[in-house]
């Protein structure tokens, strides 16, 4: 510490060695207090930067216009949000079985070799740059998908792409929630001669419920916040799909395709959708505390 | 594999037949020596205690018995374990059979985290009895056996969890007792529990003996324990750094006049 030469330095240092906790304790409660305060002012600057479009128009208008077409004052945002739920439920209801069971298979199954490389093999998928994932989805998957069924960049490209993306997410949580269980419990189980299979199914799936709740609401909110690797390959048509081979947009490409160009109330309304976006993420959020309580 | 159990006398258990006969059996982790070299027999029908002090391989011995060792990276065993026709630790025995005839209980309760009924019921689930009556009835039965029946009656459905100590403790006796175990080996069943409840449990222990026969093996840190229901004894002890069994005898004989200075001083407090 840089002190006043002028001060003799006996007191202030006993002073500080007196107060070394409270000083400590007044730094982290500063620093607690920014980031707290950055989440908050993102909210409130979300929510006055929509507010003039949801003041002239309503909230109604969101839902219940004829298109989403804000040079002419129609906001209909439905089909992004349908783009962004079923890219969404797709993707958790794809990733959810396969990274629990890969978690089970590691935990339960594998050597200890094995488990070992798999671990940072899934981390490593962790870190991959979403844009990465993107370039491939489209060079590789897209082109797929439309030999199947034309023209590829589809709702069923974004679920496939987000699947990927948020696997590692549940099998990560899954691994860690599978480690918390108490070795007691499964030495139980082995001395009873039990199986392996009847002692994953009664004991440990029931025993790490929450966390691996706690993990499909991570992934959710992971998936639902995507934006570069699916509007690379999601095509990006403002519509409802009726198959799984039609083009989506969902509210987060929304927001990055038409940012540079919006202006006035086209401007507020893509702030509107990324206050949806938040809001969503906040409902997650508080459904993890609540899950986290109830154990 | 001979489930034949007949000896009812219990004056005469001197004249038992071994049933599991134990020859240099060694145990290392990572070729750290847990302990060495030991050879005795294990009589039908009776309590057999395994004293000594905390580190001298009481509990990885046990752990043998029923091939728990298997589990435990990095754990060589070397021996031989001969109970009736067979080597428990061939490798080609099926651990699964062996782990139903030889039932465990642990230092600390460890009731499954699902309904007191449950616990009962899923094991002999994955056991094959498949007549949910059956399975009732042995609910009850064993549930009656560990005087926990009246207690836990009206809350069959209640989470194990909730349970005391000492009540915890009685489910996993009796959950091992559903299986119709034929050795029952315990570790230290009574030092996690008050007095109260270890004093209902050590009953239970003697009493169920003499209703089913069981062989039980029993390690315990509590030497006046051991002197109560013990019909045979021994003691382990650390000797250069690694765990033997310096004695083993008739309990009368292993507390009344013991052969080694050791066991003498052990039991009379002066050491351990």
């Amino acid at each position: 510490m840089s002190k006043p030469k002028t001060l003799s330095q006996s007191p202030l240092q006993s002073w500080f060695t007196r107060h070394k906790d409270q000083c400590l304790v007044w730094l982290l409660r500063g620093l607690a207090a920014i980031a707290g305060a950055i989440i908050l002012l993102i909210l409130i600057f979300l929510i006055k930067e929509s507010l003039p479009v949801l003041q002239e128009v309503g909230i109604k208008a969101f839902f219940q216009d004829r298109a989403w077409n804000p040079v002419e004052q129609s906001y209909n945002l439905v089909p992004m949000i349908w783009g962004t739920g079923l890219t969404m439920f797709g993707s958790v209801l794809l990733a959810t079985p396969l990274g629990i069971l890969s978690a089970i298979f590691c935990h339960y199954y594998a050597p200890q070799s094995i488990a070992i490389i798999y671990r940072r093999l899934i981390e490593l998928l962790a870190g991959i740059p979403s844009v990465v994932y993107g370039f491939w989805g489209l060079v590789v998957l897209v082109p797929m998908i439309n030999r199947l069924h034309p023209p590829g960049t589809s709702l069923l490209a974004g679920i496939c792409i987000l699947t990927l993306m948020i696997l590692p997410t549940i099998a990560l949580v899954a691994d860690a929630a599978f480690a918390e269980i108490p070795q007691e419990y499964l030495l139980g189980a082995k001395a009873m001669g039990l199986s392996a299979s009847g002692t994953i199914w009664h004991i440990v799936i029931p025993t790490a419920k929450s966390g691996l709740l706690i993990g499909v609401i991570l992934e959710t909110g992971r998936a639902i916040g995507e934006t570069m690797a699916v509007l690379m390959v999601c095509g990006n048509v403002v519509q409802t799909p009726d198959s799984i081979f039609d083009p989506i947009r969902t509210l987060t490409a929304n927001i990055a395709l038409e940012m540079a160009y919006a202006l006035g109330n086209h401007r507020s309304a893509l702030f509107v959708s990324g206050l949806l976006l938040l809001m969503i993420i906040i409902v997650l959020a508080i459904a993890t505390e609540l899950i986290d309580q109830e154990v | 594999m001979t489930k034949s159990i007949t000896n009812n006398s219990q004056s005469s258990i001197q004249d038992l037949q071994p049933l599991i006969q134990i020859q240099q059996l060694s145990l290392s982790y990572k070729n750290k020596p847990a302990f060495q070299d030991v050879t005795f027999s294990i009589p039908q029908n009776s309590i057999t205690a395994i004293v000594g002090p905390s580190g001298c391989g009481k509990s990885s011995f046990l752990t043998c018995l029923n091939r728990l060792s298997d589990l435990i990276p990095n754990c060589q065993v070397s021996g031989h374990i001969q109970l009736g026709t067979v080597n428990l630790l061939s490798p080609k025995i099926n651990t699964t059979a062996l782990r139903r005839r030889i039932g465990m209980i642990f230092q600390k309760p460890n009731p499954f985290p699902m309904s007191i009924k449950k616990n009962i019921v899923f094991p002999l689930k994955e056991h094959g009895f498949a007549n949910a009556q059956e399975r009732e009835q042995i609910v009850e039965e064993v549930l009656t056996d560990v005087g926990l029946w009246s207690e836990v009656k009206n809350r069959l459905e209640d989470s194990a969890m909730s349970l005391s100590g000492g009540q915890k403790q009685r489910l996993c006796l009796a959950r091992a007792l559903a299986l119709k175990p034929e050795i029952l080996l315990m570790d230290e069943p009574c030092s996690a529990l008050d007095p109260i409840s270890s004093g209902i449990v050590e009953d239970l222990i003697v009493r169920l003996r003499h209703k089913y026969h069981y062989t039980i093996i029993i390690v315990t840190h509590n030497l006046a324990q051991a002197k109560r229901i013990a019909d045979y004894a021994g003691l382990f002890w650390v000797e250069e750094g690694c765990g033997r069994l310096i004695e083993f005898g008739t309990a009368t004989q292993f507390f009344n006049a013991p052969e080694h200075e050791l066991t003498k001083a052990y039991i009379q407090g002066t050491k351990g």
